[in-house]
């Protein structure tokens, strides 16, 4: 069959399995354009680049498939930038189809010409330039392989005009993929999960500390397993929320610098610490000579990289999560049931005396956090939880239960202010049946509020909860604590009325002051349908983050909420 | 810290040295020589990089490289049985009163001349690093005016 790059291109899509597309159009990509205007293929038009590639990450972390845009030239290829780098940054499978100048001119600063793969070396797992026709069925399917295998992350592939023009006779290539590189990891050293076991069945304070390898490997189920069948308390990163359900009498919810008190102090007195699908980020650590000093260290992960990487361990397994739980599992005895009482004697001591708590405001304003235990309250974990980056992302981790792998969205890595919202619009399109709630700073917003545009025109009822503190409120914080209460350029005051704004979009936008209308603006927005909602929730300007590890320190010496 | 040679076998394909070297760049490891050359098969090119470092750093840089979806298979040369090589051009300061010395350590070493100017003698020298550092000690004296190294390539000895 005689088909052009373009379409031979969108075949090779629907071989995958994608049935949508995030984009935004250019003159590079006019032949994709084409294609796609005669294609089953759902393409989703954001307002900007960024917002494209976070929609496709959001999709692609709500569903565990591999999320996909396309960008244009130049301009269109460097807006991306900041969302590949994001999915590079928490390993989330994404294709990025960006479009080039024609072969012929690659090379002679052309108009419009980036040179995107260069660009993006250090921040894709792997990236490609199309040189010919003939060759791109080929590098798509090695690209979807690439990005959704081992380890996942953004793959990058550069499509010259020409390229896309070009009309060959076509035959998708039906042989298996191989690449002399790259090859999936298969199975485990046995020896070393035997190994485990024995830790395991032998400790006396064992700990897990789980990460988005458990949900990337979809292993919730087996983590369960393995927690309840030895009773072992479970902490989870920010990466790692929902793998482990928030609100089992195991969870200790989040460890680190915002993580609770009693995590913390777990990770500091266990025995043995079981590490799983996580890769010891200083976030989490603190003074990393500090961390977990009495245990030994069980550490699962499918990047042998990460292994030995940040800290020394007893017992390296490499493989799938999902996997290697599994066969220790299988060889695991369930515990004797009075075991481990002491141990959860402690936590339980830990637990009643530095439950996460906050005060009242002192303005009579709206507390952030109480905004976030009514969307849990009203949603009871059954919904997907986008953030921005800040104080409310840290919020959103502690104040909510997650309970479900693949319902907490957030910039782990990166940390991306004006992530969440078209990550939200990503979640939404992959599953209209939940509710997608972003929870939102004033700051991180602007970041990307063009996409209301998009938010309205696929009629999505993503509700966005604005954590209004007329700050930068994170870095304020740290001003605060750190840099003698100087706030040098944090203060957002000047802000627009995002009510307006929402509703010249045409969305619903609200403001809430009163704490007493906190949960009845929340009712009303689940219920509606087919728009966006805004609402701007005035709360206290200054409340901290609590407790907190300082940066560097000990997280057995954390500040505040004791 | 100890040197280690680290001989990378990647397809031979635009935008694989630069992979290689990024990755270095990006976590801190630093290149102490690199060669880079085509093998028997012209779809594999060989990089044969010298790094410093202790064990830990090197298992970090291999296991890295290793991710690096082109390269194909890493030997740690270090403490194989293996040959290696530099290639190095020496510029050294010769007018008449010292070139039979100069020519005495070229002899002694097995380098050659290759270029002879009024006041100047060009010094190629081939062998191990052990070899090119006693050289350079050597002339070092009669004042180098430049010089310049391949970067060592390395292959292991006997049948494998
Ligand atoms: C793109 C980007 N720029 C800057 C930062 C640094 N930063 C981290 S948190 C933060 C403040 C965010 O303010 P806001 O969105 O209002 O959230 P709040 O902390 O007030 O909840 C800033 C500026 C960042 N994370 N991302
Ligand atoms: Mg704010």
């Amino acid at each position: 069959m005689k088909l052009k790059g373009a379409e031979i291109l969108l075949q090779c899509l629907q071989k995958e399995g994608v049935d949508t597309v995030f984009g935004y159009p250019g003159g590079a990509v006019l032949p994709i354009y084409d294609a796609l205007y005669k294609s089953e293929i759902r393409h989703i038009l954001s307002r900007h680049e960024q917002g494209a590639a976070h929609a496709a990450d959001g999709y692609a972390r709500a569903t565990g498939r591999v999320g996909v845009c396309i960008a244009t030239s130049g301009p269109g290829a460097t807006n991306l930038v900041t969302g590949i780098a994001t999915a590079y940054m928490d390993s989330i499978p994404l294709v990025c189809f960006t479009g080039q100048v024609g072969t012929s001119l690659i090379g002679r600063d052309a108009f419009q010409e980036a040179d995107i793969t260069g660009i993006t070396l250090p921040i894709t797992k792997h990236n490609y330039l199309v040189e010919k026709t003939e060759d791109l069925a080929r590098i798509v399917k090695e690209a979807f392989y690439i990005a959704r295998t081992n380890r996942p992350g953004p793959v990058v592939v550069d499509l010259p005009k020409d390229v896309m023009e070009k009309e060959i006779d076509f035959e998708y290539p039906e042989e298996a993929i191989n690449i002399r590189g790259y090859r999936v990891v298969k199975g485990y050293n046995s020896n070393q999960v035997i190994t485990a076991v024995d830790y395991i069945q032998k400790a006396r304070r064992p700990v897990i500390y789980a990460g988005g390898g458990v949900i990337s490997s979809n292993a919730a189920e087996e983590l369960r397993e393995l927690a309840e069948k030895r009773k072992i308390p479970v902490t989870t990163t920010l990466m790692g929320m929902g793998g482990f359900p928030g609100n089992s009498y195991l969870s200790l919810g989040m460890l680190g610098m915002h993580g609770t008190r009693y995590a913390n102090y777990a990770i500091g007195e266990c025995d043995l610490l079981i590490a799983v699908g996580v890769r010891f980020d200083d976030r989490v650590t603190g003074k990393i000579d500090t961390f977990a000093p009495h245990a030994r260290v069980i550490h699962i992960d499918i990047d042998a990289a990460e292994i030995g990487k940040n800290v020394e361990v007893e017992v390296p397994i490499v493989g799938q999560v999902k996997e290697v739980l599994a066969a220790i599992n299988q060889r695991l005895e369930a515990i004797e049931s009075e075991e481990l009482n002491e141990w959860h004697e402690t936590i339980h001591r830990w637990k009643e005396e530095y439950p996460l708590r906050y005060g009242d405001s002192s303005e009579g304003r709206i507390m952030p956090q109480h905004v976030i235990e009514e969307v849990y309250s009203l949603t009871q974990g059954e919904a997907i939880i986008c953030t921005e980056v800040g104080q409310n992302q840290m919020w959103a981790a502690q104040y909510y239960h997650y309970k479900h792998p693949r319902s907490f969205l957030s910039s782990g890595g990166l940390g991306t202010m004006g992530y969440g919202f078209p990550a939200a619009i990503g979640a939404k399109i992959a599953c209209p049946e939940l509710p997608v709630v972003d929870i939102a700073g004033d700051g991180s917003i602007q970041m990307n509020i063009q996409e209301l545009g998009t938010a309205v025109q696929y009629r999505l009822p993503i509700i966005i909860c604005i954590l209004n503190n007329h700050f930068l409120g994170m870095v304020r914080q740290w001003q605060g604590l750190f840099y003698g209460g100087r706030y040098s350029y944090t203060d957002m005051s000047h802000q627009p009325d995002f009510v307006k704004i929402a509703e010249a979009y045409g969305a619903i936008g609200r403001r809430i002051k009163e704490a007493s209308q906190v949960r009845e603006a929340l009712e009303e927005a689940l219920k509606v349908k087919d728009r966006p909602v805004v609402l701007d929730f005035w709360v206290e300007r200054e409340a901290d983050v609590y407790p907190m590890v300082p940066p560097g320190g000990s997280l057995m010496n954390m500040l505040g909420g004791d | 810290m100890k040197k280690h040679t680290l001989a990378v076998t990647v397809e031979n394909r635009p935008g694989v040295l630069t992979r290689v070297t990024t990755m270095f760049r990006r976590r801190g490891y630093n290149i102490e020589s690199l060669a880079v050359g085509a093998t028997e098969n012209p779809a594999i090119s060989r990089i044969t990089i010298e790094v410093a470092g202790d064990d830990r750093i090197i298992e970090q840089v291999t296991k890295q490289l290793y991710k690096l979806i082109e390269v194909i298979k890493i030997n740690d040369l270090t403490d194989a049985r293996s040959v290696d090589r530099e290639l190095v051009l020496i510029k050294v300061k010769a007018d008449n009163s010292v070139r039979a010395e100069i020519v005495q350590i070229v002899d002694i070493f097995r380098a050659r001349i290759v270029d002879i100017g009024r006041d100047s003698l060009i010094i190629e020298v081939t062998g191990d690093s052990r070899k090119i550092e006693a050289i350079e000690d050597s002339l070092r004296a009669f004042g180098i005016i430049e010089m310049v190294r391949t970067g060592k390539i390395a292959m292991i000895r006997g049948g494998k």
